[in-house]
């Protein structure tokens, strides 16, 4: 840029120097939304591509439906229902614990705590972020198998129950801490108009703010199941790995992210396996695209009916 | 997609993604954590007196050797692959050396794709396998380092004393599926094993099971022979097989068709599942490779293989 010699250059300067500036941001904006989406793109690409030899030789729909899962013996089957079903089961457990608990959760933390209590809650979640997977995964082998297994009277606690537990512990801080936001950020105004017209706090929260901070609340929700769903290291160690097709949760079961971490390493690249393996990854890719794609609509459905 | 709308959010996602990469994650822990030991070591070798106990070839009381040799592989040898790393280390301070586990399947994949120097394995190559290692340009040659006996093991708890290799077979495919059946208590069978990584869950495939047939479905596929152990110890329906160097008194070791399994047993072949512990390389060893599976060979690494529960190559 050049300095301006004169008032009168720097009058006109200003503007231009803004317009410039603006133009510069709005381009570089404009790049990095392009960025996030290419680099969507390109993971897609990159997993389809490593999974055409498994698509081409084994077969998509033969995997979806196989139901053994054995990919080291001779012929090899590489049946994926196992994993999928076991996914589910684990995912649906772990958010049964942690919608109800993180939004009433959150609603407390927003609505009813404050002073301290509401600090030391708050830092209390952020803190549970921050306690990394395996800390989490020792502890559910620790204590909590055990104390399931004499529970529900089975004979080992690595099943589809004790992992989806721990994995609802891990995302109730997502889903508590996002909830609160978006119910923090519900206009003061709207509690008081509710509050004046006669209703009870309880009425105003449920008929007024949380009607308000439903899409942020489902967003939470939808960000908790990502976390659910994607968890590797807990449901390694605490789902048992077994290669049935559950039915209750009292199983040892194997899931998706558990299946690809556990044998990605010992896979020849360029392989069958290999590529069955991120065959694995794609289709859960394409499960969590599809629920956040739903979760999208579902969302924008919402917006509509408020608007009205 | 939904877009996160906090800095909290974001940092989650980036704790997600990390999850992402929990082996590699593991190995690097391994690796780094044996880098670190044999830093210390070198670290501290440096200032301790030199006991070289003239192993190498060379011939001289002080070893000039140097270089880095890069280990992975099977679970079952890991702790002794990292105990004779360290041992050769403070002896050949110029040697630096990386171990990691995984599995057998782990290495020798990390051995075709060329990461490392050496495989360890705790079974042979498999026809595929060597196929592979054609087609990548390698001519891989195995070295017998150890021998090894799978173990049966059980919950102290548990009132059995034997097992055959029939009864083991019905067990691990799912053909019987509750204790009393093979003598025990009235109880369902909790069956632990590897996970198709591991060496251990091959060698049983092949001599167990049987080839054509499968592992029982409900069978739990756990990391490592650690984790085999700490649930077998804890659990009083469990049944599960480790390799020797892990047995140990929280939990009971099985005869198999009546013999013990143990160092004797294993050199005159009357164990039913006695097994070689291999390094594979790419050809002959040579140069600080080849000084380092002689070093193996010989007196010093063999006898860490017995110090670590193993059966030595001569008694």
């Amino acid at each position: 840029m050049t300095v301006p010699s004169s008032q009168k250059t720097a009058r006109k300067g200003r503007p231009a120097f803004n317009r410039a500036a603006d133009a510069i941001a709005r381009r570089s904006i404009w790049v990095c939304g392009w960025v996030a989406i290419a680099v969507l793109v390109a993971i897609f690409v990159f997993l389809a591509w490593n999974a055409t030899q498994a698509l081409r030789d084994v077969g998509l729909w033969k995997m979806l439906s196989g139901t053994d899962w054995y990919p080291t013996i001779e012929p090899a089957r590489y049946g994926f229902l196992p994993s999928i079903v076991g996914s589910l089961w684990v995912t649906g457990i772990a958010l049964l614990l942690a919608v109800p608990i993180g939004i009433a959760g959150s609603i407390y933390l927003s609505e009813f705590a404050t002073g301290w209590v509401k600090e030391v809650t708050k830092s209390v979640v952020e803190f549970m972020v921050a306690v990394p997977s395996v800390v989490l995964g020792l502890l559910g082998l620790a204590y909590l198998a055990p104390l399931l297994a004499t529970t529900f009277h089975v004979s080992s606690g690595l099943m589809a129950l004790t992992a989806g537990l721990v994995v609802g512990i891990m995302s109730l801080p997502t889903i508590i801490s996002i909830s609160e936001d978006a119910l923090h950020s519900v206009p003061k105004d709207l509690r008081q108009g509710s509050l004046a017209l006669g209703n009870t706090r309880w009425q105003t929260i449920y008929k007024v703010v949380v009607p308000s901070a439903s899409s942020g609340i489902f967003a939470a929700v939808m960000l908790g199941l990502g976390r659910a769903i994607g968890e590797t290291m807990v449901v390694l160690m605490l789902a048992g790995n077994s290669g049935l097709i559950i039915s209750s949760p009292l199983e040892a079961a194997r899931t998706l992210t558990g299946t690809i971490a556990q044998e990605m390493g010992e896979v020849v690249s360029g392989g069958e396996h290999y590529s069955v393996l991120f065959t694995m990854g794609l289709v859960l890719f394409v499960i969590t695209f599809l629920i956040n794609l739903a979760a999208d609509m579902v969302l924008e459905r919402q917006r509509k009916r408020w608007r009205r | 997609m939904l877009v996160a709308g906090s800095e909290k959010s974001v940092r989650m996602m980036y704790t997600h993604k990390e999850e992402m990469l929990v082996k590699l994650r593991k190995w690097l822990m391994i690796s780094l954590a044996a880098m670190l030991a044999t830093g210390a070591l070198a670290a501290g070798g440096c200032s301790s007196k030199s006991t070289s106990t003239d192993t190498n070839t060379s011939g001289s009381t002080k070893s000039t050797l140097s270089g880095t040799i890069k280990i992975s592989g099977s679970d079952t040898m890991v702790n002794m692959a990292q105990a004779w790393a360290e041992k050769f280390n403070t002896e050949n301070p110029g040697v630096v050396l990386t171990v990691a586990g995984g599995g057998s399947g782990v290495g020798i994949a990390a051995f075709l794709n060329k990461t490392v120097d050496f495989a360890n394995a705790s079974r042979k190559l498999k026809d595929a396998e060597k196929s592979q290692a054609t087609t990548a340009g390698l001519n891989a040659v195995t070295t017998v380092v150890a021998k090894d006996a799978v173990t049966i093991i059980v919950n102290s708890a548990n009132t059995m004393k034997d097992i055959t290799k029939e009864q083991l077979g019905k067990i691990y495919r799912g053909e019987i599926t509750n204790w009393k059946d093979v003598g025990g208590k009235d109880a369902t069978i909790v069956l632990l094993g590897r996970d198709s990584s591991s060496g251990t869950y091959s060698f049983i495939q092949d001599e167990i099971i049987g080839s054509g047939k499968t592992y029982a479905k409900s069978m739990r596929n756990l990391q490592s022979n650690q984790a085999i152990v700490d649930e077998v110890s804890k659990n009083a329906d469990a049944i599960g097989y480790v390799g020797l160097g892990y047995d140990n008194s929280s939990i009971k070791v099985l005869t198999c068709a009546g013999v013990t399994a143990s160092v004797d047993t294993v050199l005159n072949g009357t164990y039913p599942l006695s097994r070689d512990l291999n390094m594979i390389s790419n050809g002959q060893p040579t140069g600080v490779m080849k000084a380092y599976i002689d070093w193996i060979l010989g007196t010093e690494g063999q006898k860490i293989v017995a110090e670590q529960g193993f059966v030595p190559l001569k008694k």
